[in-house]
């Protein structure tokens, strides 16, 4: 197989990465709302923590686009 | 369709040698220098005249202020306060680095591996020099969470040891792959706005909804450039915990 095939073969793998992360950000997502329904006023004190575990899961999900950034153009 | 890896590119605008070393004059520099002007002015509005019930821009420089505080009273706690103007700062200039970023023809400075690894180089050092003078070689006792059994140690000190050393990695990393996947995204969508309009007829009708796709991720871009200035800041100060305040 040619290199510039298996590059491209390579991103698109990498790129299942994301929608992987996709599915963690919504579980997160989710029962960050099953808790605030149950508990509408402890919500508003956890949000900071939301917000920080949204951004460190959202981070994994887009080391895999890069991965497919970098096999695409830097490889 | 223009490639959209164009905005990265950086471009010289003065050559300058600093003992050899490679320095010159780049449109990053030029940005950075705009971040500092933009971060100076806005300090300046709310500074100028201080009073005791604080007018609009005095309001909103307390309140951002205000928010490192919390940032580092919550995490690392009384011992944090020296740490305030630190967070302070690293949270101002990647917010505003962030944000400028996202004007049309504007430039990221925070989507070169180069300038945000210069940031969680620091941070790291930081971390690891301030831990060492303050609890010298017991520091690296870090790495050994409390209550765990001997037996387990071997296995449990190198992973500790590992997520430890993958920390500045992983802080540069994150803040550089948001900024360039974001402001990718942004220029292919503009890319598709200007293909479809180009090819004349029914075509340049449905070029409205790339159109409207893009307005809508700047919106989230501009949500991801605030919360990624954020995270970056309160990770540090959760490292800093780490290093200050040992477990």
């Amino acid at each position: 197989m040619e290199a510039e095939a298996a590059k491209y073969i390579g991103a698109g793998l990498a790129a299942i990465g994301t929608g992987i992360a996709a599915i963690a950000v919504g579980t997160l997502f989710a029962l960050f709302l099953q808790g605030a329904l149950r508990n509408p006023s402890a919500a508003d004190s956890q949000r900071p923590n939301l917000i920080f575990g949204f951004a460190v899961t959202e981070a994994l999900g887009i080391f895999a686009f890069l991965v497919a950034l970098l096999l695409l153009f830097a490889v | 369709m223009a490639n959209p890896l164009e905005q990265f590119a950086i471009e010289r605008y003065a050559e300058l040698s600093v003992g050899g070393a490679d320095a010159a004059f780049t449109n990053a520099s030029l940005f950075m220098l705009l971040i500092l002007g933009i971060t100076l002015f806005f300090f300046w509005l709310g500074s100028r005249n201080p009073q005791l019930v604080p007018g609009r821009w005095q309001a909103a420089l307390e309140g951002m202020a205000g928010f490192a505080v919390d940032i580092v009273d919550e995490n690392i706690g009384p011992k944090g306060r020296p740490w305030v103007p630190f967070i302070f700062s690293l949270f101002i200039f990647i917010l505003v680095a962030n944000v400028v970023g996202l004007f049309p023809y504007s430039f990221t400075v925070t989507s070169h591996i180069v300038v945000t690894f210069a940031f969680a180089a620091l941070v790291f050092l930081i971390c690891v020099l301030i831990g060492i003078a303050h609890h010298g070689l017991r520091f690296f006792t870090l790495f050994v969470p409390p209550n765990t059994p001997i037996a387990l140690m071997p296995i449990i000190v190198p992973i500790e040891l590992i997520s430890f050393l993958a920390r500045p990695l992983t802080l540069s990393v994150r803040l550089f792959a948001n900024m360039t996947a974001g402001h990718i995204l942004l220029k292919v969508f503009a890319g598709f706005v200007i293909s479809l309009a180009a090819a004349g007829g029914i075509w340049a009708a449905t070029s409205v909804v790339p159109f409207a796709m893009t307005v809508a991720f700047y919106g989230l871009e501009l949500i991801v450039a605030v919360v990624q200035a954020y995270v970056f800041a309160l990770l540090t100060a959760i490292y800093l915990n780490d290093s200050i305040n040992l477990h």
